[in-house]
């Protein structure tokens, strides 16, 4: 299954070379046209003729960490690329460097905390990486400094439905591409797999500015907060609901006009959507939409509970339904249905 | 003026909705440009052409049309309404409000019970329009709806006071300055902004789009003019504000001293604006392509954010006269 192989694979943000050889290779025999440019955001056009352009954009780098330095015990010292909460960390299996070589986030174990010290999370001076190395000499054999560190979470189904597994966010949306890409739909479309969005959406206005689309849409993995505790009107989505349609987040105010026809297809057809219903958060969305004169930008999230941890949760029929809901806008793009050129 | 602000700061328009005040500020242009037209972010973009005959590089300038808003994010079973910030909404100043929907459904702003001040936040806070139950809020709002300020413009006498001063005050001294322009070397590029309130973003595309050699923002700033106020050199009455730095641009002593020099040769009441908190679009046209001059000329303004924002007449026939100046001198590039 894709989405399974394809969110093992290591790649935080600047490391992102596996995850593209990866997608290279599922798309290589396929009649596209692959391309790469200097910051490693990957191009894959299909090109039918006479249509309007459209950039699909889905990030290819997961949240991880990287190494920074060794302890003389062999231990490794660490900072995370993107946004991590550290308090879920502790005790997990990484993967460290080109090789995967198996660590695990290493703390003080409780009988040596003092009370105090229970009652507040470790900060990452007080956590290291344990790769099994006995001095550093050992472990600098297996890893050097500036090395990958990922999640050694497998990717498996928990139930007929929920997949659990690290990187969905934004792996699940390079999967909606390369399957929307096969497809063969009949719209000029640039699949376009940015890089670096974890650290501030820095691939995606590059690929914007190559491509120059007459419309992109972003597919993303968000925030599910439908659980305990959280009021409703607190949700931003609920898992199992479909693909939520970005009416705002901090880097991005959806176009009203775009949003309404999206809803009517997904109506139409009936293919479960819902709103996503924060502001909080960015996207490459947030990017790509002010790119030169501004470009058409939509947003499209899948519902993720435990997003940016080390195991999150995802509804296949989510990523069916955003497929699906893609594939409706790219029809109605080629009979002229889809509003491209409205303001805001 | 006074009739021409209440009609625009009275006018619907938060970010990202700026159909209804983009139509109204286009009436109010029509018959005195030479080119309108409006770009994908909304921009409401005005040409008054140049009369220089060699090549000349184009002014642009900006006021932006949005205002800030609430989003409805959820309606609950009793028909209460939730809702997020688009701009900067202060949670205090929105206690006890009256908000109106693009529906025409007004509301009332208030928060759960609290047992200190400090837990306010949005979350805690809800819109009451007086429906009985979900279904009937149902008819007046749909998710992803804005509600703005309702509130009407009252003349204080010297001083004016409405909802969305910033910046549809800003947007009132542009179309002044196009009525009372009598010359002007440079094409000059009027422009009506959209998205300025949640992050400066259709001046930077609008600017890229027109690729001035100069950029002027026409925008509110703090004063500091009020009791117990932070320290700040800028008070109502006070005259036009030239921008001398915000948090989104160091405004070029080229810029800045060419606004002075003018001022002080034509005899328009000024004063030096250090806002250490806030920018404008001046700042997102500055950093635009390879980087564009950039200024700023701000209308000092009570209460920005709030449902009374309040400005200085006086200030305000400053800041058309002082831009008026600006751009029928010839500006060289």
């Amino acid at each position: 299954m894709l989405i399974k192989e394809l969110t093992q694979v290591p790649g935080i943000a600047g490391r992102e070379g596996q995850v593209r050889k990866f997608i290279k290779e599922q798309l290589s025999s396929e009649p596209l046209d692959l391309s790469l440019d200097s910051m490693g955001n990957m191009y894959a056009r299909h090109t039918v003729g006479e249509t309007p352009l459209v950039m699909l954009a889905s990030h290819m780098d997961e949240v991880g960490f990287m190494v920074m330095g060794f302890d003389p015990s062999g231990l490794l010292k660490f900072a995370p690329v993107g946004g991590i909460d550290l308090r879920v960390v502790v005790g997990k299996k990484v993967h460290v460097g080109e090789e995967k070589a198996l660590g695990i986030v290493g703390a003080k174990p409780i009988h040596l905390q003092k009370p105090r010290e229970r009652n507040k999370p470790f900060s990452r001076q007080e956590l290291f990486i344990d790769i099994g190395a006995s001095s550093e000499e050992e472990a600098k054999r297996k890893v050097k400094i500036g090395d990958q560190i990922t999640f050694a979470t497998k990717t498996e189904f928990i139930s007929e439905r929920v997949m659990k597994g690290k990187a969905f966010d934004d792996r699940a949306g390079c999967t909606a591409i390369i399957e929307i890409l096969k497809s063969k739909p009949p719209v000029n479309l640039c699949g376009a797999f940015t890089v670096q969005e974890e650290v501030g959406l820095r691939g995606a206005g590059v690929a914007a500015h190559n491509v120059k689309p007459n419309l992109a849409i972003v597919l993303e993995g968000t925030t599910a907060s439908d659980v305990p505790e959280t009021p409703e009107h607190r949700y931003s989505t609920s898992m199992g609901h479909g693909p939520a349609i970005t009416l705002m987040d901090r880097s991005f105010l959806a176009n009203q006009n775009l949003n309404q026809r999206v809803i009517e297809l997904a109506e139409k057809q009936g293919i479960k959507y819902q709103m996503r219903r924060t502001n909080i958060g960015g996207t490459d969305a947030g990017r790509i939409h002010l790119v030169e004169e501004g470009i058409p930008t939509i947003g499209l999230s899948l519902p993720c509970r435990y997003i940016h941890s080390p195991v999150s949760l995802l509804n296949i029929d989510d990523l069916k339904n955003m497929i699906d809901l893609v594939k409706a806008i790219l029809k109605d793009i080629a009979e002229g249905g889809f509003p491209l050129g409205k303001t805001y | 003026m006074e009739k021409l602000i209440k009609k625009l700061t009275e006018t619907y328009g938060p970010s990202g909705r700026e159909d209804k005040i983009r139509e109204v500020i286009k009436t109010e242009v029509e018959g005195l440009a030479d080119e309108i037209r409006t770009d994908y972010l909304g921009n409401l973009i005005v040409l008054k052409k140049g009369s220089a005959s060699e090549d000349t590089k184009p002014i642009m300038l900006a006021a932006h049309m949005d205002e800030i808003g609430l989003m409805i994010t959820h309606v609950d079973k009793e028909g209460f309404l939730r809702f997020t910030n688009v701009g900067g909404v202060a949670p205090s100043r929105l206690v006890g409000t009256r908000v109106v929907l693009p529906s025409g459904q007004k509301g009332h702003v208030f928060h759960e019970p609290l047992k200190d001040l400090k837990e306010l936040d949005l979350e805690k806070m809800y819109i009451d329009i007086g429906a009985k139950d979900q279904e009937e809020a149902k008819k007046h709002v749909t998710i992803g709806d804005i509600a703005v300020y309702d509130q009407n413009l009252v003349n204080l006498g010297n001083r004016l006071m409405a909802k969305a001063m910033d910046d549809r005050i800003g947007c009132a001294v542009l179309i002044m300055a196009l009525q009372e322009m009598k010359n002007n070397p440079n094409d000059v590029y009027f422009v009506f902004t959209s998205q300025e309130e949640v992050g400066l973003r259709g001046a930077r595309t609008s600017a890229y789009g027109l690729n001035p050699g100069l950029g002027i923002a026409v925008d509110v700033t703090m004063t500091g003019d009020t009791p117990e106020a932070k320290k700040m050199d800028v008070k109502l009455g006070g005259g036009a504000a030239i921008k001398v730095k915000d948090s989104s641009m160091i405004t070029s002593p080229l810029v800045k001293d060419k606004m002075v020099e003018i001022a002080e040769k034509e005899n328009i009441k000024y004063q030096l604006e250090v806002l250490s908190r806030g920018g404008t679009d001046a700042g997102a046209i500055n950093l635009t392509r390879e980087g564009i001059l950039a200024g700023c000329i701000s209308i000092p303004c009570r209460y920005v954010h709030s449902p009374g924002e309040m400005v200085d007449s006086g200030d305000v026939e400053a800041a058309v006269k002082l831009l008026v100046k600006i751009i029928e001198e010839k500006v060289e590039f």
